[in-house]
């Protein structure tokens, strides 16, 4: 039952992911899928669900939401002045997220 | 291009295919808390190596790049687990363990994709 569960919950996140870049320009859907995953991966680990239910919200909805390829691509494709800022916040949203959604 | 409905389902199927290989490759490592996080490593500079390929191969209004790129290496490479790492590394009071291994999913993954890039380019078709 497991794997059906993590490849739907994986599935939605890469579509949420997909949604997000349809609505606004891609590094925004970008970051906005990279944050809330990471805060909605702190919710989950910091809520002591069974660990069925933690695979397949953690590694399957946030990981597939989140991205990490798609990530190194865009700071490829905007160039490295963009990459500056990019990057530092990305990853400084990241961390902020998961760290506010564990203390949720 | 017109792909209509097809789009998002290459995408859905593409991330739930790519997050399942993830999951394979944590069960693989099974890396502890606090610990250096090999198994996310692995799979986000391989992710970025395999980018770098499809930029160099594949077009990028196609419902191909939709699967492979958006779907099954979106689903595959992963930014919560990496921030949640870098989080753990800090509370475990391993703070120069954290600086490797940031600089090693950022650097190695930015040489990984250019040089694939490159590689892809100058590949016969």
């Amino acid at each position: 039952m497991t794997p059906i569960l993590f490849a739907c919950a994986a599935g939605a996140g890469a579509l949420g992911r997909f949604a997000l870049a349809q609505v606004v320009c891609s590094w925004q859907a970008l970051l906005v899928a990279n944050t809330v995953g990471s805060g909605l991966l702190g919710v989950v680990l910091a809520s002591e669900l069974d660990p069925r239910w933690l695979t397949v919200l953690d590694t399957g909805l946030c990981g597939a939401l989140t991205t990490y390829s798609s990530f190194a691509w865009e700071l490829r494709r905007e160039g490295w002045r963009f990459a500056t800022w990019y990057a530092p916040l990305t990853i400084a949203c990241a961390a902020g997220a998961a760290s506010l959604g564990a203390g949720f | 291009m017109n792909v209509g409905w097809r789009v998002p389902i290459a995408v859905a199927v593409g991330g739930a295919a790519g997050a399942g290989a993830r999951w394979l490759a944590g069960e693989s490592f099974d890396v502890e808390p606090g610990a250096f996080p090999t198994a996310t490593l692995i799979v986000n500079l391989l992710g970025c190596l395999l980018i770098g390929v499809a930029a160099g191969r594949v077009h990028r209004d196609s419902l191909a790049w939709a699967l492979l790129v958006t779907g099954v290496l979106g689903g595959f490479t992963t930014m919560s687990a990496f921030a949640r790492e870098l989080n753990d590394l800090v509370d475990a009071d391993r703070t120069g363990l954290m600086a490797v291994y940031l600089g090693a999913t950022f650097t190695g993954g930015l040489l990984a994709l250019l040089a694939a890039e490159r590689v892809a380019e100058a590949w016969p078709p």
